[in-house]
């Protein structure tokens, strides 16, 4: 079975103008969003309480909303998490008057059985599935942990395509990365989705998943540069595209399947990941088609840059 | 067959057999268990074997197997259900009594010849079998405090005893070291030669003389800071050990995270309350040489005017004692306590025994002070979160209380008891805190959480499910668009699980709900070397290759690509494993290994199968 043509040979790099112009846009937007309305941390990065209920019956986040206003809890964040019956609701220490000048692991405790009381009180079906805490100070370090992973991972990774290709790949390679994780963030600001520690950990995995996609153009780019005799470089780079499209989008149609079931059936704790994964596939595939060779064309990649040098002119010294 | 060597098929076979072997173990669902472990002095044996049986069948608790381990160390009761098992956890605790852990545990049910060879199943985290996990931190605020106080007191004597004249020795504000005030610059050269021959971890410094005050500053040096919170993490990490296996939970997850950080993790447990106490709660003794007559202490309590040599504190009832400012010996320098009953008037005490240097100390405080008394001051400090300027400020709260005040009957050095605990369970609970050796800073409890055993349940049925349809969706998904090649790949992906779990079972890693969506990501990852492999065949047979070569070469070709592909994205799998925190952690292992393995299984696996499919046989086509 195919779905593509595989004499297809459209003609991607024509398109560049256009696809670089909204890549570019795509990332300023996001920049925007993200500085304009930031993220909706979680409880990892904001510190705070949250406590998981489940009721034996179906309910409405509105009518747990208005149990715990009734039971002096205003503030809190009422989720459905997995279906109707599981919520979660998430709260500062200081949402509870009850739990003043309590430390914080006290202070949890004391909220967490206020919650419970307050839907107890409205609804006597309801139970604490889950309950944690988090102090302030945790979550700056996870942040700037989690920044300096995304830092180290993309200089790694850099330094890698230098050494194995050439320093324009992995010029582009950066920049396509900086691209892929910025509109992926983007996404995240601009739903308000919960931003949480698995959240970051799966950018990281959109990192390492949409670098996948682009070293594998990449390295079609070198070897046909290597192999063929005098054709442009735009025309190298088209033919590159052209001929990895079928994988490119067949893998991402296979670790999409995955990802997919992962959401709908792994339940609430893996949703986040999941999500995030779908959004950074689809961006990162995007991307390594219209995005990264076009980057690699105008850095000026040229067929001398891409021989092998140093061996070649070793085999040759050793000829008679 | 050329293209394939022999040795390859060879390394393909056994590693396909150690995969499968320790795979194995994950079948076999571990059972609800209790766990019975010895205190000091009771023995775990036939008889405690028979007790059991005895209660348990008194209460018509259903059980399955009751079993004393290899090391005869441990009894183990199973049971058909998380349900009897609590009943008989709580009925066993009371009956056996404070003479046995009894803990609440999964055991395994991996048979003995799979575990004689150290195939395990993989342990489950807390959010795949419920439990409480607690972040700790040390306040290295008071790792410094201690530092200093200590060395002002140090500096002081020593100039004393080198008749050094000075001024006043005393702690500049926190981290700056101590400030000595001496009265001449010929003095002030003294001292400093004399401190830093005597002290090499402190750093001297002249400050601004001002007059006749002629300042040194003493601080202590970095790196020993550095150094004394590393060795407060570990032992504190040691005391927990030892405390939460008072506690009575088995395999209980004590670590290190970074530089200041302990993860505990407590299986099973649901009562965080329980667990806080002992966990949480940093207890020291100190030893105080009492002053001056109960009249004197009433008189200073009620104006309020102290002599300069004492201190007032007050008992649990609260009574006045007036206390030397100085400790004679600190809790750090005791090495065991335990709970008992005295053997003259029968009430609750705490033998403690004290290291050489704390008994050294004693002995010289109690040979020139039989018949004075002694006090001894329990020190308990907690954090409390107070609203200063809208703003949450962690205030340490101390509180000192004198639990035991009594003459020096006679002269005692490393071994002494307590008296006067007002119950066995204080005796009990202080000599616990106390055998966990003496905290040298105090830890916060910095986040925590506790996931409910249900809820633990169902993650790891979801889990479960989200391996299962994935791997399921892109099995039939290969097969339909490569048909043969894709169901060969097939074959490699099935065994890529088989092999992920094998390795991450020897290594131990713990299977978290992150480690699962790793899986997850890895097999609908690891199907890309394959979708390679076979997009580079069908490109060489349009090119005009033989099937043969077409499979040769598109290996070839494709290897190099994957290889490329894989290193990048095993980098990003490192930057994962070194965020550190547990979850994300598990998570970066998971694809690491992941990775690693299904290079092998992708290329190495399929290629062997493809070549025994092809191999010797003239093709026309291929199925691809």
């Amino acid at each position: 079975m195919e779905i593509f043509n595989h004499n297809a040979n459209f003609n991607f790099l024509g398109l560049r103008r256009f696809s670089i112009g909204l890549a570019v846009l795509l990332m300023l937007g996001s920049i925007g969003l993200i500085l304009g309305k930031g993220f909706n941390y979680g409880q990892d990065f904001t510190g705070g309480i949250v406590v998981g209920v489940a009721y034996e019956n179906p309910i409405d986040s509105a009518d747990v909303r208005a149990a715990l206003a009734k039971g002096g809890l205003e503030d809190a964040l009422v989720q459905a998490v997995g279906g109707t019956r599981e919520l979660s609701v998430r709260l500062q220490g200081k949402d509870d008057a009850g739990a003043a000048g309590m430390s914080g692991d006290e202070a949890a405790g004391k909220v967490a059985n206020d919650v419970v009381a307050a839907l107890k009180a409205a609804r006597p079906d309801v139970r604490m599935t889950s309950r944690s805490f988090v102090g302030p100070q945790v979550g700056e370090e996870l942040r700037s942990d989690g920044i300096y992973a995304v830092i180290f991972v993309i200089v790694g990774i850099m330094g890698y395509l230098w050494i194995r290709f050439e320093k324009r790949f992995a010029l582009a390679a950066l920049a396509t990365e900086v691209h892929d994780v910025l509109v992926t963030l983007g996404i995240f600001a601009l739903t308000q989705r919960e931003f949480d520690l698995t959240v970051l950990a799966s950018v990281l995995a959109v990192v390492g998943y949409s670098i996948n996609d682009k070293v594998v153009v990449f390295d079609r780019v070198r070897e046909l540069f290597r192999s063929s005799r005098n054709a442009s470089p735009e025309e190298v780079l088209n033919k590159s595209i052209n001929s990895t499209l079928s994988r490119t989008i067949i893998t991402s149609l296979f670790t999409g399947i995955t990802m997919a079931a992962l959401y709908f059936i792994g339940g609430p704790v893996v949703h986040g990941f999941a999500i995030t994964m779908l959004i950074g596939i689809l961006v990162g595939t995007l991307s390594s088609i219209f995005v990264a060779s076009p980057i690699l064309l105008w850095l000026g990649v040229s067929k001398k840059d891409l021989m092998p040098v140093a061996k070649d002119e070793g085999e040759l010294a050793r000829r008679p | 067959m050329t293209d394939f060597p022999r040795w390859k098929y060879a390394l393909v076979v056994l590693v396909l057999l150690f995969g499968i072997v320790y795979a194995l173990p994950n079948i076999f669902p571990p059972q609800s268990a209790v766990q019975i472990s010895a205190n000091r002095g009771a023995t775990v044996d036939e008889a405690l074997k028979t007790k059991v049986a005895g209660l348990l069948q008194q209460s018509n608790t259903p059980v399955s197997a009751i079993e004393i381990d290899a090391t005869g160390s441990r009894l183990l009761a199973r049971f058909p259900d998380a349900d009897a098992q609590s009943r008989a956890g709580d009925q066993l605790r009371q009956a056996l009594g404070d003479q046995y852990n009894v803990a609440l545990n999964l055991a395994s049910t991996v048979p003995s010849w799979l575990r004689a060879i150290n195939a395990n199943s993989m342990p489950l985290g807390l959010d795949l079998q419920g439990g409480v996990r607690f972040l700790m931190e040390v306040d290295q605020n008071a790792v410094i405090d201690t530092q200093e106080t200590r060395y002002s007191d140090d500096i002081r004597s020593l100039l004393r005893d080198k008749n050094v004249p000075f001024d006043s020795v005393n702690r500049n504000p926190r981290g700056q070291g101590v400030g000595i005030i001496l009265r001449s610059d010929a003095d002030r050269q003294a001292a400093a030669t004399l401190l830093g021959t005597e002290y090499p971890d402190l750093q001297i410094n002249d400050g601004a003389t001002t007059g006749d005050r002629f300042v040194l500053n003493a601080t202590v040096k970095p790196a020993k800071l550095r150094e004394l919170a590393q060795s407060t993490i570990r032992q504190n990490v040691t005391t927990l050990r030892n405390r939460v296996n008072a506690l009575g939970v088995s395999e209980p997850i004590i670590q290190q995270q970074g530089e200041s950080q302990i993860i505990v993790e407590l299986a099973g447990v649901q009562d965080t309350a329980e667990a806080k106490k002992l966990i949480g709660a940093v207890a020291t003794l100190q030893y105080r040489a009492g002053l001056y007559s109960p009249e004197q202490a009433m008189e200073a309590a009620r104006s309020g005017s102290v002599p300069p040599d004492a201190k007032l504190y007050f008992g649990r009832e609260g009574r006045p004692y007036l206390l030397a400012k100085k400790p004679i010996v600190t809790g750090d320098e005791l090495i065991d306590a335990t709970s008992g009953r005295d053997q003259q008037n029968g009430t609750p005490n705490v033998s403690v025994t004290l290291n050489s240097s704390g008994a050294r100390k004693m002995a010289e405080f109690t040979n020139a002070n039989v018949g004075k008394p002694m006090a001894v001051l329990y020190v308990t400090r907690v954090n409390e979160v107070k609203m200063v300027d809208g703003k949450e400020v962690k205030v340490p709260k101390t509180t000192e209380e004198v639990i035991n005040y009594a003459n020096i009957s006679s002269p005692f050095s490393n071994k002494f008891q307590t008296n006067g605990l007002p119950s066995d369970s204080e005796a009990r609970d202080l000599a616990l805190l106390l055998r966990g050796g003496s905290l040298a800073a105090p830890v916060d409890i910095v986040a925590e959480s506790v996931i409910g055993p249900s809820l633990g349940a169902d993650n790891i049925k979801k889990g479960f499910n989200a391996v299962m349809i994935g791997l399921g969706l892109v099995l039939l998904a290969a097969a339909i668009y490569y048909k043969l090649f894709g169901l060969v790949a097939d074959v490699a992906l099935f065994f890529n699980l088989v092999i992920l779990v094998a390795v991450m079972s020897l290594i131990g890693v713990t299977l978290t709900m992150p480690g699962i969506a790793g899986i997850v990501l890895t097999l609908g990852m690891a199907i890309d070397a394959n979708v390679l492999i076979c997009e580079r065949i069908r490109e060489e047979l349009r090119n005009g290759s033989s099937p043969l070569a077409a499979i040769r070469t598109g290996y070839d070709k494709a290897w190099a690509t994957i290889l490329d592909a894989n290193v990048t994205h095993l980098l990003a799998a490192l930057g994962l494993m070194t965020m550190g925190s547990g979850p994300i952690k598990g998570f970066g292992v998971t694809l690491f290994i992941g990775i690693l393995t299904s290079m092998f299984t992708s290329v190495t696996v399929t290629h062997a199968i493809t070549a025994l499919i092809h191999g010797g046989r003239k093709l026309k086509t291929l199925s691809v």
